[in-house]
């Protein structure tokens, strides 16, 4: 190629990229985005947003206590959102709201050296954070990812171009892409991955990435998520208000020592477990 | 001029011909959309017209509303009844045959909407 027109391109590439991301950058640092992917821990030290925050507390002793628990979480979950089930074959397809990791996994910044077995292998249910400080929400494109006035972290399924930006800056894997179609038919009409649909909730379509939604159809109706409903009598997962001193899950907070998942990188997750 | 009969008579079986679909439909407007309107309601969340022309941008209003601003999901018509602003839970409920509904004035328009990609439409008793 031409030397000068190389230079040229070069030196044209270089001033779009200034022009470009130097605002964006100056912008995230006034704002003390930037130390989100640095510093920075969970909502101990910093002021907590007003308003409304719903948040969970997840009680893992309950689920160590009933096997079963997680699992009729999981189904509940699923079936309320008419989650697909591709089944064991289709690992890579699998799509997934909430589900259950083990310790080292779900909390890989907390030692599990010489720890005792039983608290490494129990299960931990994890699912969207609905973090405070959600990277997803900055990665995606379209908006179809937002924050909403409640602090839930949803997504307008119908604005979805399929790009995945949010998956990749989602540190916890909590989003799931439709590589195909969830709502493929048998010839006698009935849904082939979906076992018990729930008519009065949609499906999604292929190419669109999906995620726990904190039950926002559920809450507007006055209902608590269905995973909570799940875990009645027991206590196993607490939703409320975070910011409501009176509410359950503040009351919890205050009494129970809990951890969250990743602190460090300043996402803020809105779960909080007891160990 | 020679040919003068056939160039002639030519012309008028090639006007003839491209100008047939015009004349073979005339004074027919083909199969007529005939939606099937619900027994059990009198009146729709706004006037016929409105619905005829605009219930897409109404429906759009409903989901970004809901979705996104955290807006209501009741309605109240103007005599007073109350409804559900939501495709599935509010429209299907009375217009309960997406075939006889929904398809007469798609299928005729040759619309196809992408709603029924995800929303889940009610079982239709044929
Ligand atoms: S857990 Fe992941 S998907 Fe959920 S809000 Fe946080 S970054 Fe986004
Ligand atoms: S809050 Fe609702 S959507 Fe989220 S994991 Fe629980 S049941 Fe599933």
């Amino acid at each position: 190629m031409d030397n000068s027109r190389r230079k040229f391109l070069k030196l044209a590439g270089v001033s779009a990229i200034a022009g470009i991301a130097a605002p964006a950058a100056f912008n995230s640092l006034l704002k003390g985005e930037a130390f989100a992917s640095g510093g920075g821990s969970g909502h101990g030290e910093d002021k907590a947003p007003t308003g409304k925050r719903y948040g969970f507390v997840v009680d893992v002793q309950k689920f160590a206590a009933d096997k079963d628990l997680a699992q009729r979480c999981i189904n509940a979950c699923h079936t309320t959102h008419n989650v697909p089930d591709f089944g064991k074959d289709n690992k890579k397809d699998e799509i997934k709201w909430i589900w259950t990791e083990t310790f080292g996994h779900a909390f890989p910044d907390h030692s599990q050296y010489k720890k005792n077995t039983q608290l490494v292998d129990l299960p931990i249910m994890t699912f969207c954070n609905h973090c405070d400080n959600p990277p997803c929400v900055r990665a995606c494109p379209t908006k179809a990812t937002f924050k909403n006035a409640d602090g839930m972290v949803l997504m307008d399924f119908h604005r979805c171009i399929g790009c995945r930006f949010c998956m990749a800056a989602c540190p916890y894997g909590a989003r799931s892409f439709n590589w195909r179609n969830p709502a493929v038919k048998n010839e006698d009409g009935s849904y082939k991955y979906i076992r018990r649909p729930n008519l009065d909730f949609p499906t999604r379509m292929r190419g669109v990435v999906e995620k726990c939604n904190m039950c926002a159809e559920r809450l507007a109706e006055g209902k608590q998520p269905a995973c909570v409903d799940a875990c009645r009598p027991t206590d196993g997962i607490i939703f409320g208000d975070l910011n409501d001193p009176n509410s359950e899950v503040s009351k919890v907070l205050r009494e129970k020592f809990t951890i969250q998942r990743k602190p460090a990188l300043g996402t803020k997750p809105s779960i909080f477990y007891i160990i | 001029m020679y040919d003068k009969g056939k160039i002639i008579t030519g012309l008028i079986v090639f006007v003839g011909l491209i100008t047939f679909p015009i004349w073979y439909g005339f004074g027919s407007a083909g199969h007529l959309p005939n939606p099937e309107k619900p027994k059990n309601a009198k009146e729709c969340v706004e006037a016929v017209d409105y619905m005829r022309t605009s219930h897409m941008q109404l429906l759009n209003e409903w989901r970004d509303d809901i979705v996104r601003s955290g807006g209501t999901r009741a309605g109240i018509t103007h005599d007073g009844t109350e409804y559900i602003r939501s495709l599935q839970k509010g429209c299907m409920k009375c217009h309960t045959n997406k075939a006889k509904f929904c398809d007469e004035c798609h299928t005729y328009t040759a619309v196809k909407p992408y709603c029924w990609d995800c929303h889940i439409q009610p079982k239709e008793a044929n």
